[in-house]
Parts: C-alpha cells; structure tokens; sequence
C-alpha cells in the first residue's frame, strides 16, 4: 500500500497562548511527544478537528526548534472558532509539511532581509525571522517593520520586545493604525511607515499582510527603487488538499499549496490577478 | 422567424429597450444558448427563434433586470407562467421588462430525437409538421409530434398569461388532464414498486444541480444544499439517503410555485423524470385544495401559503393508502 | 499480435473473463442511454457510441472514504479504511476516454501520489473499443487522439463478424493469455479495413477541423484577460453538469461526514463552477461566475497545457456538447478565440 497523505497524523496540544484578542498560538507535539515532522520555513500543515473542519496554517514555529510545532491562528471561521474553543491536551490531526517555503539556504542567505508584516501576517514571517536569527551567521542585516491595528493586536508582542529586540544586527519598528493610550512608538499605516524609513534597496524584502497592505506597500517598495525579484511574499487561498490535486488554490497555472505559499513578485506579475 | 428578429431591432432602435434576452444559434440547428443582444448586428448575426429554442429564459430576468435600463425578453406560453410566479415572489423588476409573447407549437427535443436511434446529428430543420434529420449518416424526415422533449409531449398551456404584446395568436390552455397520466400510473403502483421505481430514476443522479440551477422556482440566494451551517451541505452522492432527500426536499420546497415548466428534466444529464415529482405534488394540491396553476396570475394566494377551514386534515394520507 | 473471436462468441468471452475478475462494460439502460454495468449472465454490450458518464468513476470515483475518526473526550483515532482493490477489467473504454487516463494519471500520480487513485489504476485493466459511428459532437483528434486505434491496456475491432484484439501493454497481453482458448491468431487486414473507413467519417466529422493554434500561440495572461469570457459565461446556469460528466475533470473537495458512530473523511467531486468552491471564511478569489466559468476553460486550454508540455486537458469526448442545459461547450470557446 503506497503512503497516503491525505490520512493525517495525531497532535496533541501542549500550550495555548493567547496573543491577540482573536489570536492563539497553539503548540503541537506527536503523541510520542515529539516533533510531528520538520518543515522549511514558509511551509504550512493542514490542521484539523475531524467533523468540524481542515485548514492550512502556517507553521510560525521555527525548524530550529527540535521539540514542537507552533501555529498562530486567527478567529475567523467554523474550524477557527473552534480551536480557539479548546483546551491543552485536546487532540487534533496534522498533516504536511506542503509548500515550496522561503528560500532561506539559497536566495535569502548572505542577503540584508526586511521583513515587512501587517496584522496576523506576522505568523508566516515568525518562522524565517527565527530561522534567521538562530543562524544569524548566514544572514546580513535585519530589519522588522510590523504594524497592526493596535497594541493588542500586535502578535508575538512579547517575543519581539523580549528576544528580537535583543538580537545583534537587528532592527524591530513597529507601528500601529491609531494613536493608544500606553503606546509611545510609532502610529500610521506600514506602506508609509516603510516610505519614511528609506530602507536599503539592496535588501531582500518579505512580505506578508492583509492584500490592501501588500498592494500599497509594494508600490512604495517599487517607488523606493526596489524590484519585484527580490520582493518575497506568501499567499493565502481556499485549500483542501494541499498537494495541488484539488484544484482550487490556482493562480493561473500554479497552485499555491504546492509552487507556492512563496512568491516573489516578478514570479506574480506573470500569473493572473485572481486572488 | 423574421418577424420576431425584425420587432427586436425596432424596440432596440426606438430607444424602448437597450438590450434583448433571447437565444442564440449555435454550432449545429438545435444546441441553443440563452443570451442577450444588444445591437441590430448581433440579432443579425446570432439571434433565433425556432422549434428548437426550449430553454426558459424567465429566470435570467432575476439578475437581467437589475441592471440599468429596459429589457425586451422573448416568452413562450409555458415561460410567461414562471414569469408571473417570479413576478409574485418579487424576484424580477416588471418595470424593467417589456415581455413580448412568441407563439409555441412545441419544441424539438435533441435528446428524444437521439433515442429514436438517430446517431451522428448534424442539423435539424421543423416545418411544424415534420423534422427532417441531418446526420452523418444520412437524412430522414420524421413527425415533429414525435420527436417532442417531455415539458412539450405534454404541454398545459398555449396561452400566454402575461406580456406586453403579443406575436401570432395566441392559444389556449390544456384541460385534457394527459399531463398526469403518468403520475396516475405511479399512483397505480405499490409503494415498495414505487419507492423501487424512484431508488431506480434517483440513484442515477450526479448531484450536478443542473436541475437546481435552471429551475425558475429555486431562486434562493443561498440555497440550503450550498450551505455549510445547514449540516447538509454535500453535493455527491454520499449515501442514498442524500441523494434522495436533495430531489425530495428540493422538490417540497417548490411546491406550489413550481409551474410545471419542465425545464428540470429537460437538463438532466442522466434523464431522471424529475417534472414527475412535482407534478404528482401539482396533481395533489388540486385534489386537496382545488384546482391551481402557479404562475397563471401574480395575486391568487397559493393553496400551501393560505390556511382554509376546508384544507384537507394531514391525515387524509392514510385514507389515499400511505404507510401508517 | 491480432487475435479474434467471433461476435456470437462475445459473451462466452465476457463469461470468461467474469470468472476471474470483476467485468465492467457499457450497457444501454431503459431510456436509452448507456452506463458502465458489471457484467452478469444476460448483460449485452452497449450500441451506443458512448455512456453518459466517463469511464474516470473507475478510478475516481465520485465519492471515495478517505479514512474515519473516532473522537471521544479529547482522544482522536485515525483509522485507515483503505483495503487493496480487487482485479477488475474495463471493457468497451474508447479512445477519448482512454487518453483520459494518462491525462488523470498527469495528477494523481503526481508525487505526493494518490493512494486511492493508483491502487485502482494498479489493478485495473483497460480493454478499449474502437470507434465505427462517431457522433457529430466528437473531436479527439483536435487533440490527437485516433479514434480508430485507442490507447489502453488492450485495443479490440468490432466488425459484423469478428471481435479483433491486440495488448498495447503488458496487462493487456495477460489479459490475452487469460482468455486465448477462445481466441484465434489472425492477420489484421479486416481491422485495417474497418480504420481506413472510420478514418474517412472522421475526416468529415464537423469539428474536424478545429484549431487549438491560439491557445498555443498566446500568452496566459492574453487569454485570461482577454474580453471574451464575459459574453461567452452570460448564460452559464453555474451547475456542475460538464465538470462532473467531463474524463478530465478530477477537482474534489474534501468533506467530514458524522454519521453519527464516528466520523468519516470522505472526498466529492467538486466543480469550480459553483460559487463556493474557492470560498474561504473572509474571502473568494473567484467572485463571479465569468470568473468561474474561464477557470474551467483555462484550466483545459492553458494551465494544464503550460504544466503537461502543451497536452491540453480535454480529450473531445463530445460529453460537455451534448450535456450541458444551455449548449455553451469547450468547442465554441475555442472558436471564439480562433475567430480573432
């Protein structure tokens, strides 16, 4: 009998952060109590609660990480809803790794990186951002720029203040939409966020937020003088199998599960607006 | 018909509509498309009206009369039926619409012409009385009475009901009762014969939603077979039960709006009699709450929508001979 | 190497083959229309061209059970419901279906492979049926396909007197061996014969003549752009008739399914031409049914295409013609870009 990968394997939830108000971290172990199995940053898993749904999450958790899994969620639908609703040491099924992931042992390496994330699209980046900072020899510069609606909203808030603030070489700016009580860092949307900081156009950018915030803020990248091929980001559609059989995840002649979540733009630019 | 195309262009040219829903000729004389038209041009071109022009166009004026400005639509007998229905349930915008009725002696129907053995179609043409048939293998004229679809084998009506003018005359309505005769021969039969019979027609069914889709009653924005929160939400044939209760409660649902239209056997991939479900439910309401044809007027209350003191007790199953 | 068997033979051969393996066949039903049937004492070959449904059930089945769950507190049990598909044969598969196959196969067995799908592909084998009377609505060979010698594992000739055979594989010279005391060797002039002839009628066939030069010659994002969709989709009834009567199509969805003494994970045909097929919880990368509708089309004409080294996605079985509620088919897309 050949392998199936559609049948999933078993996680066991082993912590629950709350992050947002409608954002939970969730950590996932085998029921040995292992790692389910390793992943290239940007790889997703497709996660499930068998009845109620199955989903393709990011893994925000970095491969360096040798003991579990971790997937940040947005409350945002049926299957959402419902692993918001559960408690640690809830069972639910895990399959993957799928997706080609970031380039991060050939592109990205010896490259200054810009990370540049809206809202909950920090989660994809959360995996590369601590990819590279345990690799940090193989990486140049780094910097973060990362808005969100408000403090609260701001994911892995305390992660960013307590571990990539620290990090050598490494610059964090963060933004939020309004003025808060409490808050005496910057406020204002990323695309003019990123303007007024003048990055280095030699860097390579990653890129990954709601499609208003990607829309604007790669016309200031462009403006700004950097190209679409060194502009990564990470796509998000409607998924059932996650190995490009299905159907629906298309762009064009790619699937996103499989030739992608990754992009870069110019990649983008050849393939239909349809997303 | 010029006559047809000819008013067509007019009502486009005196500004009285922008634009025409009708049909469309296609690669061979019978595979008609529903369209719409808007320059002398395209009717021309494009624009048919024939024997073979079977699809109901009522429906399209749902989303077509919402858009800006008036529309000419072309209707059959049978069509302006689902016409006024839509109408009643306020799903098309009258003042939109300027509804011509066209005459209707019964339409050709591709696949009853195949299953009396004609193989390799290329071209059909109807004088009314007869059908000469184009194939690859040769040529044969045959009776157009027999090579009906059918919604027309049993037609219940040559009168228009609603329009705005009229081309030909118009016809009358069909009291002969032929349209229940096989519904009668179901009723004949016993229910394990029966529940055989439908088993038999439904498991043939791919869950495609040809028929859903086409039919005039089943306008729902959302439909409940389509949504997730209704638990129900499974398109195949996941187990017979489903595959059943979609025709089943597709069919109540329409109960009572349903026009006897036939569009929903006519598109059937897999020739299900699915316009005898409905019927057998049309033939019912009449029985029970007297005569009614939906979409004969946009004001008569439907029978399943107006308590009486004379509606018959639910009760009066057992006494037509269901199972306690 | 031609083998035969007389045609008043045939259901001594299909008796013979059913002894062993399960036997599928095309069968005309009461109303006319044929459909693939296990073959029984009595059963008798279809004489239409063609079943209504394509011969990819077989092997994609409109629903298949892809595992089960127990769930009980906060335990979950996956239980792996596969079982080795028992041997089966195919027969009277034409040509266009048969060429569906290797188009399936282009997916399915794509790494990560499908499990479901090759098991039965493993242990299917497919005897195809040469054409005589092609229909009006038949194109294969605009896309190749020769109608009168088919793909498959085995190819047979039916001629007034005869039943001619030939492997084209290695399943299909077993399956030859396993029933060679009712057949004869024999030269292959009749079957010959029978092809010159079918050859001239498909020459004549109306779509004969069609060219997919556009597609091959423009760039994707021209045609996806292209203005032509919104009039060609107007009419669309947004059912799922060609995708799911269609060999190529094979989009599914993936569905749980509590019936109530656990949970089955089960996959459906799926059409991209209904409107929830790419509806996510905030979003819907494909809004409108004119989206829906060129989706499909692209998905034939080019996307496969640019990822198969130009084959294209369709096979010309004629089934989307002769089914679809408003007559609106692959052919008259293609011709209306070839208009240009």
């Amino acid at each position: 009998m050949h392998n199936e990968t559609l049948i999933p394997k078993i996680g066991v939830v082993t912590d629950i952060r709350q992050d947002t108000p409608d954002v939970k971290t969730f950590r996932v172990v085998g029921t040995d109590g292992k790692k389910l199995f390793e992943h290239i940053p940007g790889q997703c898993a497709m996660v499930s609660m068998p009845g109620v749904g199955e989903g393709m999450f990011s893994i925000t958790s970095s491969p360096t990480n040798t003991e579990f899994m971790e997937f940040s969620i947005k409350k945002c639908g049926v299957l959402t809803s419902w692993l918001h609703s559960m408690d640690v040491g809830q069972q639910i099924t895990v399959r993957g790794p799928y997706g080609n992931g970031f380039p991060v042992e050939t592109t990205f390496k010896g490259k200054d990186l810009l990370f540049i994330a809206g809202g909950i699209g920090l989660a994809p980046l959360r995996s590369v951002i601590n990819y590279v900072r345990d690799k940090r020899e193989n990486y140049g510069s780094v910097q973060i720029v990362y808005g969100s609606r408000s403090k609260d909203d701001l994911v892995d808030y305390q992660e960013i203040l307590d571990e990539w603030m620290s990090c050598p070489d490494t610059e964090v700016n963060l933004t939020i939409d309004r003025e808060q009580e409490g808050w005496d860092g910057h406020v204002g949307f990323i695309p003019n966020y990123v303007k007024e900081l003048q990055p280095d156009t030699s860097k390579t950018v990653v890129m990954c937020g709601p499609p208003i915030m990607i829309k604007f803020t790669l016309a200031g990248l462009k403006e700004l003088g950097f190209v679409d091929t060194n502009v990564f980001t990470t796509m998000e559609l409607r998924m059932k199998c996650a190995i490009g059989k299905c159907g629906r995840c298309n762009i064009g002649n790619k699937y996103v599960c499989k030739d992608g979540p990754v992009f870069s733009f110019d990649q983008l630019s050849e393939l239909p607006n349809e997303y | 018909m010029q006559e047809v195309k000819d008013r067509a262009k007019q009502l486009l040219a005196d500004g009285t509509v922008n634009r025409v829903v009708g049909w469309k000729a296609g690669e061979f004389s019978y595979d008609i498309t529903p369209a719409v038209f808007t320059s002398a041009e395209e009717i021309d071109k494009d624009f048919i009206y024939n024997d073979f022009c079977a699809p109901n166009l009522s429906k399209y004026l749902i989303k077509e009369s919402r858009k800006e400005g008036k529309l000419l639509v072309f209707l059959k007998p049978c069509d302006t039926y689902s016409f006024n229905q839509l109408l009643k349930e306020h799903r098309i915008l009258r003042e939109n619409v300027y509804v011509i009725g066209v005459p209707c002696t019964g339409k050709v129907d591709i696949d009853t012409v195949r299953a009396m053995g004609f193989q390799g179609i290329t071209g059909m043409e109807s004088d009314g009385e007869n059908v000469t048939v184009h194939t690859l293998y040769g040529d044969k004229t045959v009776l157009k009475a027999d090579t009906l679809g059918d919604k027309c084998k049993t037609c219940k009506s040559k009168k228009h009901v609603v329009y705005d003018e009229l081309i030909g005359e118009d016809g009358e309505v069909n009291t002969d009762g032929a349209r229940f005769e096989l519904v009668e021969k179901l009723e004949k039969m016993t229910a394990d014969e029966r529940f055989e019979f439908w088993r038999g027609e439904l498991s043939k069914c791919i869950r495609c939603n040809a028929c859903r889709n086409v039919c005039p009653a089943c306008s729902c924005e959302n439909c409940v077979f389509d949504n997730p929160a209704s638990g129900i939400q499974q398109r195949a044939a996941v187990n017979s039960f489903e595959e059943n209760m979609f025709h089943l409660i597709r069919s109540f649902h329409v109960a009572g709006r349903c026009t006897d239209c036939g569009e929903c056997t006519r598109v059937c991939p897999q020739n299900i009699p699915l316009h005898l479900i409905n019927r057998k439910y049309i033939k019912d309401i009449n029985e029970f709450y007297g005569d009614f044809q939906a979409g004969e007027d946009t004001e008569t209350r439907a029978p399943l929508n107006a308590y009486t003191f004379d509606d018959c007790e639910p009760g009066i199953v057992y006494s037509r001979g269901g199972n306690e | 190497m031609m083998f035969r068997l007389p045609v008043n033979r045939l259901d001594d051969l299909f008796a013979a083959v059913s002894a062993v393996n399960s036997l599928y066949l095309p069968v005309d039903g009461n109303d006319g229309r044929a459909s693939y049937k296990k073959w029984v004492e009595g059963t008798k070959l279809s004489s239409k061209l063609n079943t209504v449904r394509s011969a990819k059930d077989f092997f994609f089945p409109q629903t298949t059970n892809l595992c089960d769950f127990n769930v009980k507190d906060k335990e979950i049990e996956v239980i792996d419901i596969r079982a080795d598909s028992e041997d089966f044969v195919v027969f009277g598969v034409r040509a266009c279906d048969a060429r569906s196959f290797t188009i399936l196969d282009k997916v399915f067995l794509a790494d990560p492979i499908d499990s479901y799908y090759a098991t039965k592909r493993e242990h299917g084998t497919i005897v195809t049926l040469a054409c005589t009377r092609p229909e009006e609505n038949c194109f294969c060979n605009v896309f190749g396909i020769d109608m009168t010698s088919p793909e498959g594992d085995a190819a047979c000739w039916l001629t007034d007197e005869y039943l001619y055979i030939n492997a084209n594989t290695g399943k299909g010279t077993a399956f030859i061996d396993s029933i060679k005391a009712l057949l004869e060797e024999c030269s292959d002039e009749d079957v010959k014969a029978q092809q010159t002839t079918v050859k001239e009628i498909a020459g004549k066939l109306p779509f004969a003549g069609v060219s997919t030069d556009y597609f091959k010659k423009n760039t994707l994002l021209d045609i996806f752009n292209s203005e032509k969709w919104e009039k060609l989709s107007e009419s669309c009834l947004a059912c799922g008739t060609c995708t799911f009567v269609c060999p190529t199509c094979q989009c599914y969805d993936i569905k749980d399914f509590n019936t109530g003494h656990g949970i089955k994970r089960y996959r459906t045909w799926d059409s991209c031409m209904y409107a929830d097929f790419t509806k996510m919880a905030a979003a819907n990368s494909r809004n409108t049914q004119m989206q829906r509708f060129r989706q499909r089309f692209m998905h034939k004409l080019v996307y496969f295409p640019d990822n198969n080294n130009g084959e294209f996605g369709c096979v010309g079985c004629g089934r989307c013609l002769s089914r679809c509620p408003i007559s609106m088919n692959i052919i008259k897309v293609i011709k209306a870009f070839e208009e240009e």
